[in-house]
């Protein structure tokens, strides 16, 4: 890659910083130059994201049926996984588990356990208990 | 409190924080030479490791090899240390500071305020330089910006203590003693960075080096039947994620390992190493052109058997000229 072609398309980087390459001067030398973003990767980081939406609507269809509860959701917003939000959480994977997925479990669970979960997932208690977004 | 440590922008942050610090410390190496002493150049693609719902591929060795391959060639001293509590991390942290002493810190990037919200990802081995202490914010050299930029004590213990794969564990390392490193003892580490990365490049079995580009060439030609449209194009996105997404310098570091046989000819006046280092530039090129092949895809604008062929066909011949390169290299005399 020459440094004039080095791209520079819109990106989720602008307005924070430019992103260094490598690439070549007029004289075939190595040097380096700044990128606002490469149109390719801004359309694939993009997809990733469009992802998580649909896996965002997913759970909340899920929640509605009562196969999941309002914790997925803000799992999911925080895109974590069950593994992970057990880490954060300090509760074992196989308990975080029957919090996701039982709502008979999740609504018997005690205001400390409640607090742990919305520390970790940057939300209130009352996010969790009184959820109305499904 | 501040250091006068200086900030160099570079590619990849953990390439830029072993290059900062070492500069900081006396020995002054650019970004490229740091990459290519400590082996940076790879490929692996790991079929049953899933991130995000799609196979992970790297084009890079575990985190914090460039650092460690680069201290322990140089016969560097260095500290790494992890802490069981945010509260003793940031104790010592702040001692160092105190004696005027940089440090590196791997951190998670989910919580990193600075970051665009589109990049905050669970990714935990990104690197970071701490170099001053105002009040209680932590002054940050993150070698990915253009400037040093700010963050407060409890944003810094946050992540600092990132959960999940890769955990920083508070994780703080700090080059204690750089010995008087002579052209001599470069040289040396040219070789030795030429000869580790070829010996992982050139590897046996089909997911590590050259066959790993083969065998992804080989899935990427059977995505469309296998996967459908809409699964194909997120494992390509994936891909070109890896590939391209802040820290490789473009071309899955292949023109950063260019650039560093072009550096490292001025050191040993082998004709080879600008062969080899055009060879490796052709190769990012045909990477940045699967990329794009690849976006046609997930785009949605081309999505025929034949477009598929088409990036898997680069790929080949990305592992053909990279299959040439990593022989040339395992095999060259200084």
């Amino acid at each position: 890659m020459k440094k004039d072609e080095i791209p520079q398309d819109y990106s989720a980087l602008v307005n924070h910083f430019r992103e260094l390459c490598y690439a070549k001067d007029n004289d075939g030398k190595y040097t380096t130059g700044l990128s606002t973003g490469w149109e390719v990767k801004t359309v694939a980081l993009e997809q990733a994201w469009e992802e998580i939406k649909l896996r965002i609507e997913e759970t909340l269809e899920e929640i509605r049926k009562g196969h999941k509860t309002p914790l997925a959701y803000f799992m999911e917003l925080q895109l974590m996984d069950s593994k992970l939000l057990s880490k954060y959480v300090g509760i074992w994977h196989f308990k975080v588990k029957r919090h996701l997925n039982k709502p008979e479990v999740f609504r018997k669970l005690d205001s400390k356990t409640i607090q742990k979960y919305a520390q970790a997932l940057d939300i209130t208690a009352e996010d969790l208990t009184q959820f109305n977004k499904a | 409190m501040k250091t006068n440590f200086e900030h160099h922008q570079a590619a990849h942050c953990e390439n830029g924080v072993t290059s900062n610090l070492f500069q900081f410390y006396g020995l002054n190496l650019s970004e490229p030479m740091v990459f290519g002493i400590g082996g940076g150049i790879f490929f692996m693609h790991l079929p049953f490791i899933k991130v995000n719902n799609a196979p992970g591929t790297t084009f890079r060795p575990m985190p914090g090899t460039i650092f460690k391959r680069n201290a322990s060639y140089f016969g560097i001293k260095y500290k790494r240390l992890t802490f069981n509590s945010p509260e003793k991390a940031q104790k010592k942290l702040d001692e160092m500071l105190e004696q005027g002493k940089p440090v590196g810190l791997q951190v998670g990037v989910f919580h990193l305020p600075y970051f665009p919200v589109e990049y905050r990802f669970h990714f935990n081995a990104h690197n970071i330089v701490v170099f001053g202490k105002e009040g209680n914010t932590y002054l940050i050299s993150d070698p990915v910006m253009e400037t040093t930029t700010t963050i407060t004590e409890e944003e810094l213990a946050r992540v600092r203590f990132a959960k999940g794969a890769f955990a920083p564990k508070g994780q703080m390392y700090y080059p204690e003693y750089i010995p008087h490193i002579s052209d001599d003892k470069i040289r040396g580490g040219i070789k030795k960075g030429i000869k580790h990365s070829a010996f992982f490049m050139n590897a046996p079995g089909p997911i590590i080096g050259v066959n790993g580009i083969r065998y992804i060439s080989k899935k990427v030609r059977g995505y469309k039947e296998k996967l459908g449209d809409r699964k194909a194009g997120l494992y390509l996105g994936q891909l070109v994620r890896m590939q391209e997404e802040i820290g490789t310098g473009g071309g899955g570091f292949r023109y950063l390992h260019a650039a560093f046989l072009e550096e490292a000819y001025g050191y040993i006046p082998n004709e080879d190493l600008l062969r080899l280092s055009e060879q490796f530039t052709k190769s990012g090129d045909l990477w940045r052109q699967f990329a794009s092949q690849a976006a046609a895809i997930y785009r949605g604008r081309i999505t025929t058997q034949e477009a598929f062929d088409q990036a898997a066909d680069i790929l080949l011949e990305v592992a053909e000229i990279e299959k040439q390169a990593f022989r040339k290299s395992a095999k060259l005399k200084f």
